[in-house]
């Protein structure tokens, strides 16, 4: 029930522009974006999708900003794994 | 307690029961008067205590057949079970696999019969004649049999259109070229209109099992490979878009297709193959279910390891379903002993329908009776028998 | 698949453990609950506990919408859908849920009309086709989904659409967290906040929580390293000494929510004085009933509805479990008498309660991932 899933729009209906076909992995559904009226999606920027409507715009700069955290942790993990793997062999 | 308390349930005497499980089990045997057992070891009390309740026998607590009973899933086992395996009861039965295997003239024969009630009757990939060829064929076939005859009986509402029966016939014809197979008897019925949502087809299916075959899902050891022929819920999805009411597009379509050439190259290849399925109704899951119980082992398998083509994954994460449980209708599940898993593999790739097979997990001695996965995180969930029907009227 | 799979990454999983670990006091215990019945899935679906040391308790709360609906209003639900001019939809989450009668399901079976559906907006399609009966949508969930049931009100009306009408069920989820935090059963260390409704009332509405109650709230996404970075943004709070709100759904969640989807609710839909909820009684001004103006659309004014309160089965102990004082298989009748082919609560029914997402997924012997072991230890 609190199913959202992240689709990318791929093109806003013409005769109803609060309906807009999105991609999610392949799969191309039309889905109602009037709770984004104050700020509708364009082609090719990705939305949260819930029952039917698009709930939020994903911002890909916060998701690029979240994996680079990810990343860095991932990072540092690696670098500790190394350096603790070095000290062993002395 | 009373039955109205319990709400719908009509026996209350099983739920009084399982308190009684529960106040027994709390009281811990001590001297020194009631001890803290360490928090895991009171859940693994509990976890005892449901298994054993799982392993009672089965009992359909419905008083009307409900959807849930032609899922594939826990109802629907339960239900054949409780009713007919009780009434029927007999040791040609109880195996329960795809086909049951008869000794006649000093040889063995595999019988199966299926239903088709497939909505809608044609969807990409295929269509309800196509379904029931090949689904018979392989019913027979992971039984270890060469398919041989089939049979195939119509129930049809008034008005369907005859141009579309004789496309399912004709459907059915070019299957049964493909597969070698011959349909040699029938029957037709026709039900006023409303009663049959066009046409069902039923079939039966005699192969003859060679002298060195035998498969069995009881036979599964730890240490045995479990191999998937291909990619997963191709038919499941395809037909549930396919119907239209979800407005959703994909480009996936039925996997259905005959089986028999593929396991022919299996069991030339590693003649000690244990069993074979075909992973229909309920999809892998289920049989990965069915293996743990008739053998009482553990399966583990791997999500990183089960190929599933990027729509239908799509599809199942936008509608909230697994594709685990989702229905395919031209894959297999084998289980093979684990040194023979690389030419399991190298057999079936070499068949045009087995393209993508991989090894998905393997059996195991410890949790028997239950399938665990290892998911793609890294962590570690049970996958348990399907509830209820995601995807109903699926085959 | 994209903004997905990135955040299943495993190895970045065993960095995070390692960091969560690394903050863990010798010694001490944390109990983290979230509020999110998706939170409670993604946890066990995913196996997420095996990362985490054996210091650190999630508790599950009352955040599946399903799961707090009384069964005096599901009984409500049934009498509209056994009315002969009635097709009752419905998601399908809701469909095997327990009345003292029975299910949809078992309604069904029997010859009822209800249909599941996966949007609202499926039930105008079918009230189109259909005008000769009429339409009730059951409306369920928390303000994540009161939307989107506003948005297909206002377009029905919008249509001249006349025989379609809600059955309206939404919850608000503050009422319940406040209801949690003065529960004197439960010490919370902090709260891992719902995502997917915090895209719509955003981060403020949580404030109270930290400020007043001083407990730290992270509002997570719902991918397994969302959930594992929130847990280690909570710790580094509690290691800090801090009591904040953050928000690491930050791809999702604005900090000040949707106006416009606020904006439909606020238009369609009022606050009722009180509703029960299961487990948790009577909580005031925390759930949604249909607006005067919309009249028309309500299905509890245009027909009338048994109202009957009814108790929980004696052998259910949902309300414990949703208050997050008994883990699922501590209550009594877990797993044998109450599976999920059998469900007596709502907290086995629903895919998101605690007590199914334990059953189906997490029951087993744990081994934790090596990083997770090593908490506490220097």
């Amino acid at each position: 029930m609190c199913l959202g899933i992240p689709g990318e729009v791929i093109e806003i209906h013409a005769d109803q522009p609060d309906l807009a076909k999105v991609n999610v992995s392949g799969v191309k559904r039309l889905i109602n974006i009037g709770l984004l009226s104050d700020d509708p999606p364009k082609p090719g920027e990705w939305v949260l999708i819930h029952v039917g409507f698009a709930l939020s715009k994903i911002d890909e700069a916060e998701a690029a900003a979240a994996m680079a955290f990810l990343e860095g942790i991932g990072q540092a993990y690696e670098d500790e794994i190394a350096a603790l793997r070095e000290s062993l062999i002395e | 307690m009373t039955a109205d308390q319990v709400g719908h349930q009509a026996d209350p005497g099983w739920i009084a029961d399982a308190l009684r499980e529960h106040d027994h089990a709390q009281r811990p045997e001590s001297p020194e008067g009631r001890t803290r057992l360490p928090v895991t070891d009171r859940e693994q009390q509990v976890l005892d205590r449901i298994d054993r309740a799982r392993r009672r026998r089965p009992r359909v607590r419905e008083e009307r057949v409900t959807m849930s009973h032609g899922a594939g899933g826990k109802a629907t086992q339960t239900l054949i079970e409780a009713v007919f395996l009780e009434t029927f009861r007999n040791p040609l039965l109880e195996p329960l696999e795809d086909a049951a295997e008869l000794r006649i003239l000093g040889g063995r024969l595999a019988l199966t019969t299926d239903s088709y009630v497939v909505s809608p009757l044609f969807f990409p990939g295929g269509d309800i004649g196509d379904l029931a060829v090949n689904g018979t064929v392989n019913d027979l076939s992971v039984s270890g049999a060469t398919p041989l005859y089939l049979t195939a009986g119509f129930i049809l509402e008034e008005g369907f259109p005859v141009a579309q029966l004789t496309q399912v016939a004709e459907s059915m014809r070019k299957a049964a070229d493909a597969a070698g197979v011959c349909i040699v008897t029938g029957d037709t019925k026709v039900v006023q209109r409303g009663k049959a949502d066009g046409c069902y087809i039923n079939t039966a299916g005699v192969g003859v099992i060679a002298r060195d075959v035998t498969v069995g899902v009881a036979r599964a050891q730890p240490g045995d490979a479990i191999i998937v022929s291909g990619p997963i819920g191709d038919h499941g999805i395809t037909i549930m878009l396919a119907r239209g009411e979800l407005d959703i597009e994909a480009d996936v379509c039925s996997d259905t297709a005959p089986l028999n050439g593929l396991i022919a190259g299996l069991l030339g290849a590693v003649p000690g193959v244990r069993a074979m399925r075909d992973a229909t109704r309920g999809g892998v899951a289920t049989i990965l279910n069915e293996i743990a119980r008739a053998a009482d082992v553990g399966v583990l398998v791997s999500e990183d390891d089960i190929p599933v083509r990027p729509e239908v994954r799509g599809a199942c994460e936008l509608l909230g379903i697994d594709p685990m449980y989702v229905a395919c209708e031209g894959r297999i599940v084998a289980v093979v002993p684990g040194d023979s898993a690389d030419a399991a593999v190298r057999a079936l790739r070499d068949h045009p329908l087995g393209a993508d097979a991989a090894v998905i997990g393997h059996v195991v001695a410890d949790q028997p009776g239950i399938v665990r996965l290892r998911t793609a995180f890294g962590g570690t969930r049970i996958v348990d028998l399907l509830v209820g029907d995601p995807l109903p009227r699926i085959c | 698949m994209r903004f997905v799979d990135e955040f299943r990454d495993a190895d970045k999983a065993h960095a995070l453990a390692a960091k969560i670990a690394a903050l863990c006091s010798p010694g001490r215990e944390y109990k983290f609950m979230e509020v999110c019945g998706g939170h409670t899935h993604t946890i066990y679906k995913h196996g997420l506990e095996d990362y985490l040391p054996e210091a650190i308790t999630l508790v599950h709360g009352p955040g599946c919408p399903v799961c707090v609906i009384p069964m005096g209003r599901i009984d409500d639900a049934m009498h509209l859908a056994s009315r002969p001019d009635v097709i009752m939809t419905s998601f399908g989450d809701m469909m095997r849920v327990p009345g003292s009668n029975g299910s949809f399901f078992d309604a069904k079976a029997a010859g009822t009309d209800i249909r599941m559906v996966y949007s609202p907006l499926d039930s105008l399609k079918i009230a189109r086709q259909n005008p000769d009966r009429h339409v009730v949508f059951m409306a369920i969930g928390f303000e994540t989904t009161a939307p989107s049931t506003a948005m297909t009100m206002l377009r029905a009306h919008a249509e001249g659409l006349s025989n379609f009408s809600v059955f309206c069920n939404h919850v608000t989820i503050i009422p319940a967290i406040k209801a949690i935090l003065d529960s004197p059963d439960l010490r919370l260390d902090g709260f891992i906040g719902p995502g997917h409704v915090s895209t719509v009332i955003g981060c403020r509405p949580y404030e109270f929580i930290a400020r007043d109650y001083g407990k730290p709230v992270v509002v997570a996404g719902f991918e397994p390293l969302d959930i594992l970075q929130s847990i280690y943004m909570l710790m580094l709070q509690l290691s800090q000494g801090r009591s904040e709100v953050e928000n690491q759904y930050s791809r999702v969640v604005p900090w000040n929510g949707n106006l416009v989807a606020l904006k439909a609710i606020a238009e369609t839909m009022e606050l009722r004085p009180y509703f029960e909820w299961r487990g948790l009684g009577f909580i005031s001004h925390s759930a949604l009933r249909v607006r005067e103006k919309y009249a028309e659309m309500d299905a509890e004014r245009l027909f009338s509805v048994p109202g009957v309160r009814v108790a929980d089965p004696k052998a259910c102990q949902c309300g414990e479990v949703l208050k997050g004082v008994l883990k699922p298989w501590e209550c009594k009748v877990f797993g044998t008498a109450c599976t999920p082919e059998t469900p007596i609560g709502t907290c086995m029914v629903s895919p998101e309660g605690a007590c199914a997402a334990y059953y189906n997924y997490g029951r087993m012997n744990r081994d934790r991932v090596p990083e997770a072991a090593r908490a506490g230890r220097p």
